[in-house]
């Protein structure tokens, strides 16, 4: 069989209404050979966790520009582990000061990628980082 | 039992269990055809057969994705456990694919009784994946009493949904055509139950009455239960119900799981032996042609078949004499050292 695709999962946690980015994204990932799965705005922790375990995605990318982020994505991290799903890589994208960078990494935010980060950056990243899969 | 036999069956067992985490693991497992998938879909096979398969297919647009969402409230009420799997295409440039079906289903998220999986088409043409009946099963196997199919946006013929499900709804949008559109060969003759969706818009009834006109127009008596033999000469095309719902708001979806049901339990008393004979087929063929495929690019036959292969794109060879060289090769079965 051929390769199998990375399955990724592209959610925006909190109240901000700004999904051009999120939906650009999935767009130039579908481009980039992923299986994206797209869930929309304003998504709770809970539903990002319990997309992200039914998906059984290999990556969670979370798009913020509400500056919640040191509340919304510490919590989709521990909601994940709590579930099981320590081994699914766990990016965000949108607006995020370097200062905060360094909490979330501890949180298990493996990478942030800020305003200018191109889809093949990306896409290299994730292709480069996700768990090796099962046979 | 190998290690790794072991390591599958406990994934099954796992997911039997209501393990969700086992449930997904084993789901992509049958997406990527592993080995750790067979293993237990073979084990799970004797337990499945229990949930009803519902397919719901229809233009793109026509309202699936909130109609399984609304189908899914519906279920709940009723103390149901209802599964989803939702087809969307891959790219069939990059393989890529755009998988939107959640967006309309996230209000279950804390209930254990719903699982949603959606899956790219991966090159498969036909409404669903390649593995979408063996997810099904596996979803059946898991407890649910209800699945949901969800197609990819269909045109007018991707019918394999039929064989793959208990219970067909085609979806329309108010109107998307004239009448003769209803009688053409089709989407349309596969569905069981014909739901004219966006009930909200004007057109909607009239569009309802003329596909209820059309559907029934043809003169063929409803097939009755307890005489399965008389069409057996002739296969008789179905008489689906037409019903209107308008997803957004739940109007007519309770009645359209009414519907279900009772197609159910008219399947039950006979009527849908057919489909389940068709279905088996179905998977079994596509085994038995994974598995062809699979020996004639293996280590004995691979660059046989692709020499072969290579003289029909050359047009040196047809591709019929072609295939019947490929099978007696098969047939031929030279043994391997």
């Amino acid at each position: 069989m051929s390769e199998r695709p990375i399955k990724v999962l592209i959610a925006k946690p909190g109240l901000d209404g700004h999904d051009r980015g999120a939906k650009v994204l999935a767009r130039g990932l579908r481009d980039e050979g992923f299986e994206v799965v797209y869930t929309g705005l304003r998504q709770t922790p809970e539903m990002i966790a319990t997309a992200a375990l039914q998906e059984d995605v290999d990556v969670v990318g979370l798009s913020i520009l509400s500056g919640a982020h040191m509340t919304l994505l510490p919590k989709v991290t521990r909601l994940l582990r709590e579930r099981g799903l320590d081994d699914v890589l766990v990016t965000a994208g949108g607006i995020i000061p370097d200062d905060d960078i360094p909490a979330l990494r501890e949180a298990g935010v493996a990478a942030v990628f800020g305003p200018g980060t191109t889809i093949a950056e990306v896409a290299a990243y994730f292709r480069s980082h996700v768990r090796p899969p099962e046979a | 039992m190998s290690e790794a036999g072991v390591r599958a069956a406990e994934l099954a067992d796992a997911a039997v269990a209501g393990d969700r985490r086992a449930l997904a693991r084993l789901l992509t497992a049958v997406e990527n055809r592993t080995a750790t998938a067979e293993v237990a879909l073979r084990r799970l096979y004797p337990v499945t057969g229990r949930a009803h398969l519902v397919g719901i297919t229809g233009a793109p647009g026509a309202g699936k994705s909130t109609l399984v969402a609304a189908l899914i409230a519906e279920a709940r009420l009723a103390g149901r456990a209802v599964a989803v799997v939702a087809v969307d295409p891959s790219s069939p440039i990059t393989g890529g694919a755009l998988l939107g079906d959640r967006v309309r289903m996230q209000a279950y998220a804390s209930d254990d009784e719903v699982f949603i999986r959606s899956m790219a088409s991966r090159g498969h043409a036909g409404g669903l994946a390649a593995t979408s009946t063996a997810a099904a099963t596996v979803l059946d196997a898991a407890g649910f009493d209800l699945v949901l199919l969800e197609t990819v946006g269909t045109g007018q013929s991707e019918v394999e949904v039929a064989a793959a499900a208990d219970t067909t709804v085609v979806l329309e949008a108010p109107d998307m055509g004239d009448e003769v559109q209803a009688i053409k060969a089709g989407l349309l003759e596969v569905a069981d139950i014909v739901v004219v969706n966006k009930g909200d818009r004007p057109g909607a009834q009239r569009t309802a009455a003329q596909l209820r006109a059309m559907l029934s127009a043809n003169g063929n008596p409803r097939p009755t239960a307890g005489a399965p033999g008389e069409a057996a000469d002739h296969p008789r095309p179905k008489r689906p119900d037409v019903l209107v719902t308008t997803a957004s708001t739940g109007e007519g979806v309770p009645a359209l799981l009414a519907a279900l049901d009772r197609h159910r339990a008219a399947g039950r008393d006979g009527l849908a032996d057919g489909a389940r004979l068709a279905r088996a087929e179905a998977q079994v063929w596509e085994i038995v042609a994974e598995r062809l495929r699979g020996r004639l690019h293996g280590p004995d036959a691979g660059e046989a078949t692709a020499s072969t292969l290579r003289a029909v794109a050359d047009h040196r060879l047809d591709p019929y004499a072609a295939a019947d060289l490929l099978l007696a090769s098969l047939a031929g079965g030279r043994p391997r050292a």
